[in-house]
Order: C-alpha cells, then sequence, then structure tokens
C-alpha cells in the first residue's frame, strides 16, 4: 500500500440525482454502446500498427542504422511508450466504469458480519472493484473493524485494493504477456487472502489501539447516489483524466529508463545478480523494495527490461509486490491505530507470502 | 451549533493530500463568491475524521450532515448544500 501511489485517490463521480425512466436509461445506453463499437475499432486499428509505426520510425524516417544499441533503444521506446499509455487509457476507463458500482460503503456492508474464511476471499476480490485512495486508509480501517468487518477480512481488503491495481495489470499484460499478468493478479490475491486470514487467526484485535474501538463508526446517513449511465461514463472518464494524467509521466520515463537498458545492457548482464541462482536475490529484492517510492506505473517498465537481461521472473515478481504493497510512510500512518505488534505482523506475514512467491516462481519459471 | 442560525458550519475532513487541499479551495470559492456566512474549518487529525464515521478523505460535513466522502465535490454540489 503506497502513499505516494495514490492514483485512484478519490475518483470524482458527479452526482446527480437524475430519475430516468427504464426506458430512457435503455436508449441511453444502446447509444454509448453504438458510440463505442467504432471507438474500439479505430482504437484496435491503431494499435495493431503501432510496431510497423515504430520500426518507420526509427529505420525510414530517423534514417538509424539497424542492429544497433541507439536504434534499438528508440524502436524499444516508440514501440512501448504509446501501446501502454493505450492500454492504459482503455483499462482504467473500464475500471473507471466497474468501480461506479462500488463504494467503501457498500463494501463494507457486503463484508459485515461475514465469516472468515469466505470473507478474506469476498474481501480480496472486492479490493481490486472498490475505489480506495490511500490516503484514507485508516478512516476504512477503522470504519470497518467498528462495524462488524473482523479484523483479518479488513486486512485482506487492505493489502488487496493497492497490489492488485488496474496499472500494474496494464504494464504487466502490455509488457509481460497475459500469462505474467494473470499469475500476478493469481498470486496478489492469494496473498491478501491468507495474509488476511493469518491475522485474524492470530486474534490481535488487543492490538490496535484503544481510542479505535470507542468510536461509533459507521451508518453516517450519507445518502446512496444513484447513478445512470451517463454519469458512469462520465466516472470513467474523470478517471481516466485523473489516473492516466497522474501517471503517464511515469510511464513515459519508466520506458525510457528500460529503453536504455533493452539497448545498452549486455544479454545476461543481470543473471548472476537477480537470476535464478542467486537465492539471497529474493529476500534483498523485497528488502529493497519496502522503502522505495515508487509505483506501479514507474516500476514495472524498469522490471521488463531487468528480466530481458538475465533477472529471474520470481525474484522481479518479488521485488515489485514489495514495492507496491509494502511501503513504509503507509505503515507510519497505520502506526496510528494498530501498535507496533501488529504492524510487525502485517510487514512480516506480507512479506513473508512475497518471498515465497518469488521462489515459486524462480522453481517453476 | 444552533446559537447563530445562519452562521453554517461546514468541516472539511481530509489528512491533508493533494486532494483535502483542493476541496477546501473550492467550499471556500464557492462560499465566497455565493456571499454566505459560514465557519469553515479543516480538520486534519485522523483520530477526529474517524469520529464523523467516514470511510474516505476529502469528506465535506455541512452543519453536522455528512455531504460528501471520497471525492472533490462539484461547485453546483456545493451551491446546493449551502442553500436553505
Amino acid at each position: 500500500m503506497k502513499i505516494i501511489n495514490n492514483t485512484q485517490c478519490c475518483n470524482a463521480a458527479s452526482n446527480n440525482h437524475n430519475n430516468e425512466y427504464t426506458s430512457d436509461k435503455k436508449n441511453v445506453m444502446r447509444r454509448y454502446i453504438l458510440y463505442a463499437i467504432p471507438v474500439l475499432v479505430i482504437w484496435w486499428l491503431i494499435y495493431q500498427r503501432l510496431s510497423d509505426f515504430s520500426r518507420a520510425v526509427t529505420y525510414t524516417f530517423l534514417n538509424l542504422p539497424e542492429g544497433n544499441h541507439l536504434s534499438s533503444a528508440v524502436e524499444f521506446f516508440l514501440f512501448e511508450t504509446p501501446k501502454v499509455l493505450m492500454l492504459l487509457i482503455l483499462v482504467v476507463f473500464g475500471v473507471g466504469i466497474v468501480r461506479s458500482f462500488f463504494t467503501p460503503e457498500k463494501t463494507r456492508k457486503i463484508l459485515a458480519g461475514k465469516k472468515e474464511s469466505a470473507g478474506n476471499i469476498l474481501a480480496a476480490l472486492l479490493g481490486i472493484v472498490t475505489p480506495f485512495c490511500s490516503c484514507s486508509a485508516v478512516p476504512l480501517f477503522i470504519g470497518f473493524v467498528t462495524t462488524g468487518v473482523p479484523l483479518g477480512v479488513t486486512f485482506s481488503f487492505l493489502i488487496s485494493a493497492p497490489m492488485v491495481n488496474e496499472i500494474a495489470l496494464v504494464l504487466l499484460y502490455g509488457l509481460f504477456g497475459w500469462k505474467i499478468a494473470a499469475i500476478y493478479l493469481g498470486t496478489g490475491l492469494l496473498i491478501a487472502m491468507i495474509a488476511g486470514w493469518v491475522i485474524g487467526r492470530l486474534r490481535m484485535e488487543r492490538h490496535l489501539e484503544e481510542w479505535v474501538l470507542q468510536i461509533q463508526a459507521g451508518g453516517n446517513g450519507m445518502v446512496e447516489e444513484n447513478l445512470n449511465w451517463t454519469n458512469r461514463i462520465q466516472y470513467g472518464i474523470d478517471a481516466v483524466k485523473e489516473i492516466v494524467g497522474k501517471v503517464w509521466f511515469y510511464v513515459v520515463l519508466g520506458i525510457a529508463v528500460g529503453a536504455g537498458i533493452h539497448g545498452y545492457v549486455p544479454e545476461g548482464f543481470m543473471a548472476s545478480i537477480m537470476g535464478k541462482g542467486a537465492w539471497w536475490s529474493v529476500p534483498i529484492a523485497v528488502l529493497i523494495g519496502i522503502p522505495m517510492y515508487s509505483n506501479a506505473a514507474g516500476i514495472i517498465p524498469v522490471v521488463h527490461a531487468l528480466i530481458e537481461k538475465g533477472a529471474a521472473l520470481g525474484t522481479v515478481l518479488a521485488f515489485m509486490m514489495a514495492v507496491i504493497a509494502l511501503s513504509l510512510p503507509e505503515m507510519v500512518i497505520l502506526r496510528k491505530v494498530l501498535k507496533p505488534a501488529l504492524i510487525a505482523t502485517f510487514a512480516g506475514v506480507v512479506g513473508f507470502g512475497i518471498l515465497i512467491v518469488g521462489y515459486l516462481f524462480n522453481m517453476l519459471i | 451549533m444552533m446559537q447563530e442560525l445562519d452562521f453554517m458550519e461546514i468541516k472539511i475532513l481530509g489528512p491533508g493530500c493533494p486532494k483535502c487541499k483542493q476541496t477546501e479551495e473550492i467550499v471556500r470559492q464557492v462560499i465566497a463568491d455565493e456571499g454566505i456566512a459560514a465557519d469553515v474549518e479543516k480538520v486534519t487529525d485522523i483520530m477526529k475524521i474517524a469520529g464523523y464515521g467516514v470511510f474516505g478523505t476529502p469528506a465535506v460535513i455541512v452543519d453536522g450532515e455528512v455531504k460528501c466522502v471520497g471525492k472533490i465535490p462539484k461547485k453546483e454540489d456545493i451551491k446546493t448544500w449551502i442553500k436553505k
């Protein structure tokens, strides 16, 4: 969970309380679907041409010779940047629309009073689709635990929400393919479920700061927003403006660094430091990852280039998860509600899960 | 809160993230534009914020009523909150 990575921070949604008739609603929806099809087709056609485009610019327009460091780096940059940004816009828009159906309040209602195991699974899944801002981690945490969501279930949510984010998934899909993206999604969810479950089993409720349990939270009488499709589309557009507007720079910067590594660092360079043979590289990757301030957008293109040069997938995955899911500033904030023993348990359990994922993938792949 | 009826009490809850600052600016601006006498207070203490029972920040509370949670409110919305 990142304080810096507050890209999903408090997505703006319009809250017009329009009362459309159902027939109108259907018409509006049909119109949007009609608009969406040509847009998607154009998007797809451009996306398919990106490789030709990057080659044409590099070798014809810039007239760089084939096969040297510079042209290899330039081609990489010109291909990956528009590709990742196009994917990002599409996915952030889609996720924005899905998120317009969920609010932290609704998620809390679903999770309140749930039994542990099922609750952990549900909480980890809801962590993906609930709009969540790490700056409101503390009020959300208190809201959950004081209104009947078990502590372990709350942790499952708090681990999954930042770790499994759409930006990380898009970048992984764009740069590594769907298999790696699916592995990240699956293991990220598993860590959130199991870590939350373990914390719940350890019965650590007494390690909450006393004032937390005295708070009468929840039921603040917020009016549920009644969104229609126009609002949801607007929500998606706002999400794109906000998230892509914030991360595009890190994406471009990350790809530029990645392009440099791609073009200039010799093949197999990373194998000795971050390769499979180096068993100690996994824990070190996790330790280095914790205090790092980067977000998914900046770190993944760099990670991609490292893998190309021989770094082992598990080590890199562990590094990335530690960067995204465990962060010092966040622990400082959580310290206001958790006693040190619980923070240490949280970091320990999640860190241990990440270590296992790292070793597992170094063994499997 | 009822000692002065037309003196509205607006609280903006937020630990100090950029969104919370923007929310405060926007609220103050609307109040100035509409010429409404209101007491605007920024609540940054996380313990106090939690005490209001909101799930996210920034949140806006007008005369004890939670109006908006987890996002920057739109100007038109703020106008409807402060008009009686």
